[in-house]
């Protein structure tokens, strides 16, 4: 055995050890996790990421309700998903998701929600801007009772109440006829301007005249946005909000106080709610059809291919592992065409192995040593083994472009995890088997000729 | 060794027999249903419910509730067996608002609906229409691939022409074979032609092309080899030499599907039986459709001589 094996054997056992580690369903400690630079730091897991047809949930895709002809204004659809991604925020799942598609859909997705019909009347209802008085900053996110919509005995009776804390309406979005983030032309900071209709700029004046230096909280349905302080009086209506804001929360900030409410209307294109049980059983299924079909290939290898086999069989196992710590590690979502996809790969991946046996035994019937025929047998099959795993990436390529419609999105899983399982199949089949056989025909050596049977000639 | 090649005329029959079987399948569910294929909601837009109930249900009592709601003529069929009271239920696009009407008045009209174990699946026709256009584009992307990949393996090889026709010539074989079990299947069992089909018909003809290239492949290399041989023992021993990789690999990605299959969820049945039919019938038409047309294709143009003459350009 070369020293070059040796080494290559070493680094594969390690490789092994760590992804067995890595993707064992066990407590990894808190720096490890930490690692995952490229995963968004709020939610860093070593956890298999479900789809919704695995855990239950919804899928809404929501396009704005404009009249035939009427263009979309510009920063409309950004700012609807921003509205939108507070209100299922506030649901309190643990990973929503929420994003713009193209330049007129917005898709809402909340993995294992229990009542889809509620959820759908939060996203598409109408949001409540307001301006409240309150004695303390509240932080951002702060639920809050507010006097809104109450006549003023109601009112003066709910605050009564000690229980829970009522705030004061000062005035509601209705009443603010711009806002913008703009910068301090003295320090460069940024803030936001806004403007209120005329009809409220007298009241503003009065209120803020009389509470100077008192809070003045935004609250977006119920919940505080932002809390600044009245610094001076607001006597013609235009006043400017600051803070150490980045010129990203100065415009977030703009958005959700000039679209309080949706920009648009949005209507529900399309939906899918799959009941959370259903999910289980089927993670359930398809783990139990995943074990069972690749025990058969393992046998199948192993008696086929007697020696051979077992190097091959062995590099597969490293390669089902591998491509479960590339799931966990990327991460990339699974859903039952996924999961597909990940044991299709599989079973496609002795695929390179027999190409190099098949070739393997010829060099053998020719008369070569054992030596010569592993070498032979991997070159010369290389050719092979490479063009059908290209063949089978270009297939993926295709598919991945079809998943990218809505309703076609599962597509995607199964594109994207049998193009993954090929890439890997290149390692494993070629290098990691490569390497096994030459360790184990090194230790035989030539003496596995004398007993036919170990090769499957 | 088997002469493989010289039972071509059966590989032949038994291939147009399979494709008449399949035109017969889409001609039987053009006069049932109206569709050569049956379209899902995925392409066309409409709802789709997968109704568990907890108590058993009747399919006019459903078909009652969906009418009721103003959705006309839906498609109602229970799902699995007798006591399992699982249905489903086909109908035009249905906004939120209707769909929780629907499920409201199920649990009072008919049955306790659970929510937990049921899925509701609506499509705008717009989002369909937009499934479809990339369908297409999928569709021709792949179509030009295969010419491509085609042209790109066999451009060095004399006749490179007849081999590419007989590779398109038993992809297509497969293609309708594929489509006629998947037809025969919307007849039986209501199968719908949705995004999952397709993509299981688009991986199959990626392993087709695959499978005939590496035969062909062989014997190009061959030809040289064995000069002075007839045409049609060449391809028998390039057949021989890589039937049992074939064989091997197919064998195993079957495994794994028959697994999926017989223990597998529910909802990717379909799937994995196109994609497991498509294979097999794939490994059929590459040997047995492909190889012969080849050597016929051969043998008609230069009299049965040895191929070798021109083989070596």
């Amino acid at each position: 055995m070369s020293n070059r094996t040796t080494t290559a054997f070493v680094l594969i056992l390690l490789l092994t050890l760590v992804a067995l580690y890595l993707v064992l369903p066990i407590q990894h400690p808190e720096w490890i996790t930490n690692l995952l630079f490229w995963q968004p730091e709020a939610s860093r897991s070593l956890e298999f990421q479900r789809g919704l047809d695995l855990q239950g949930g919804l899928q809404v895709l929501l396009a704005p309700d404009l009249p035939a002809g009427q263009a979309l204004p510009d920063g409309a659809l950004q700012a609807s998903q921003q509205i939108v991604e507070n209100r299922v925020n506030a649901l309190g799942l643990t990973e929503p998701l929420v994003q713009t598609r193209g330049s007129r859909n917005i898709i809402v997705e909340l993995p294992g929600i229990a009542d889809p019909e509620q959820a759908m009347d939060t996203i598409r209802g109408t949001a409540l801007l307001e301006f409240i008085e309150s004695s303390t900053n509240l932080l951002p996110g702060t639920p809050v009772t507010t006097t809104y919509g109450l006549s003023t005995e109601e009112a003066t009776a709910a605050m009564a109440l000690t229980t829970t804390q009522v705030y004061s309406t000062v005035m509601t979005g209705a009443e603010l006829k711009d806002a913008y983030p703009s910068s301090d032309s003295q320090t460069g900071e940024w803030g936001v301007t806004f403007e209120l209709q005329s009809t409220a700029s007298a009241m503003f004046a009065q209120y803020t005249t009389d509470h100077l230096n008192r809070p003045l909280c935004i609250v977006l349905d119920k919940v505080v946005i932002s809390c600044p302080t009245i610094r001076s009086a607001i006597p013609d209506g235009k006043g400017s909000i600051s803070g150490n804001f980045t010129y990203e929360e100065a415009n977030k900030l703009a958005i959700q106080l000039r679209y309080g409410a949706l920009p648009v209307p949005l209507k529900i294109e399309s939906y899918k709610a799959v009941g959370p049980t259903l999910g289980q059983t089927s993670v359930e299924r398809s783990i139990r059809a995943g074990v069972i079909g690749l025990v058969i290939v393992f046998l199948f290898m192993i008696i086929y291919y007697r020696l051979n086999g077992v190097a091959a069989a062995l590099a597969l196992a490293l390669y089902v592992l591998l491509n479960l710590l590339l799931y966990k590690l990327v991460p990339i979502t699974m859903t039952l065409p996924g999961i597909a996809g990940f044991l299709l790969s599989a079973g496609m991946a002795v695929d390179a192995n027999i190409l190099v046996f098949e070739r393997m035994k010829e060099e053998l019937r020719r008369g070569r040593s054992l030596g010569n025929a592993a070498e032979a047998g991997f070159s010369r099959a290389w050719t092979s083994v490479r063009d059908s795993n290209l063949a089978t990436l270009l297939t993926c390529v295709i598919l991945f472009v079809f998943g990218n419609a809505f309703a076609a999105s599962l597509v995607k899983g199964f594109a994207i995890t049998l193009a993954l399982g090929t890439v890997i199949n290149l390692f494993t089949a070629i290098v990691v088997t490569r390497t096994f056989v030459r360790v184990a025909f090194g230790l035989i050596g030539d003496k596995a000729l004398e007993h036919p049977w170990l090769l499957g000639i | 060794m088997i002469n493989f090649v010289q039972q071509r005329r059966w590989f032949f029959i038994i291939a147009a027999g399979l494709v008449v079987l399949s035109l017969v399948a889409l001609g039987v569910s053009q006069a049932i249903f109206g569709q050569a294929l049956r379209i899902s909601i995925d392409f066309t837009g409409g709802s789709l419910f997968v109704l568990q109930f907890q108590s058993p249900a009747t399919e006019d009592g459903i078909r009652q509730v969906f009418e009721d709601q103003g959705l006309a003529g839906p498609i109602v069929q229970q799902l699995g067996t007798k006591d399992e009271n699982l249905w489903q239920v086909r109908a035009r696009f249905v906004s939120s608002d209707e769909a929780s009407a629907i499920m409201n008045a199920l649990d009072a009209q008919v049955g306790t609906v659970d929510r937990a174990n049921s899925t509701v699946d609506t499509v705008d026709p717009t989002v369909g229409a937009e499934v479809t256009r990339t369908a297409g584009l999928a569709v021709l992307a792949a179509a030009v691939a295969v010419l491509l990949f085609i042209w790109y393996s066999f451009r060095r090889i004399p006749h490179a022409f007849r081999y590419g026709v007989a590779s398109i010539v038993a992809m297509m074989v497969n293609v309708v074979v594929t489509l006629g079990f998947y037809t025969l299947m919307g007849i039986l069992q209501g199968w719908e032609v949705n995004a999952l089909f397709l993509t299981a018909l688009l991986t199959v003809i990626g392993f087709s092309v695959q499978d005939v290239i590496v035969v062909f492949d062989r014997i190009r290399e061959n030809i040289p080899r064995h000069r002075g041989e007839p045409f049609e023992l060449i391809v028998n021993r390039s057949v021989m030499e890589t039937v049992h990789r074939s064989l091997a690999t197919q064998l195993n990605a079957m495994f794994v599907m028959i697994a999926i299959l017989l223990f597998g969820g529910a909802s990717i049945k379909p799937f994995i039986a196109t994609m497991l039919v498509g294979m097999v019938s794939e490994t059929f038409t590459s040997l047995c459709v492909a190889v012969p047309i080849l050597v016929v294709w051969e043998e008609r143009s230069q009299g049965g001589k040895p191929a070798s003459a021109q083989a070596t350009a």
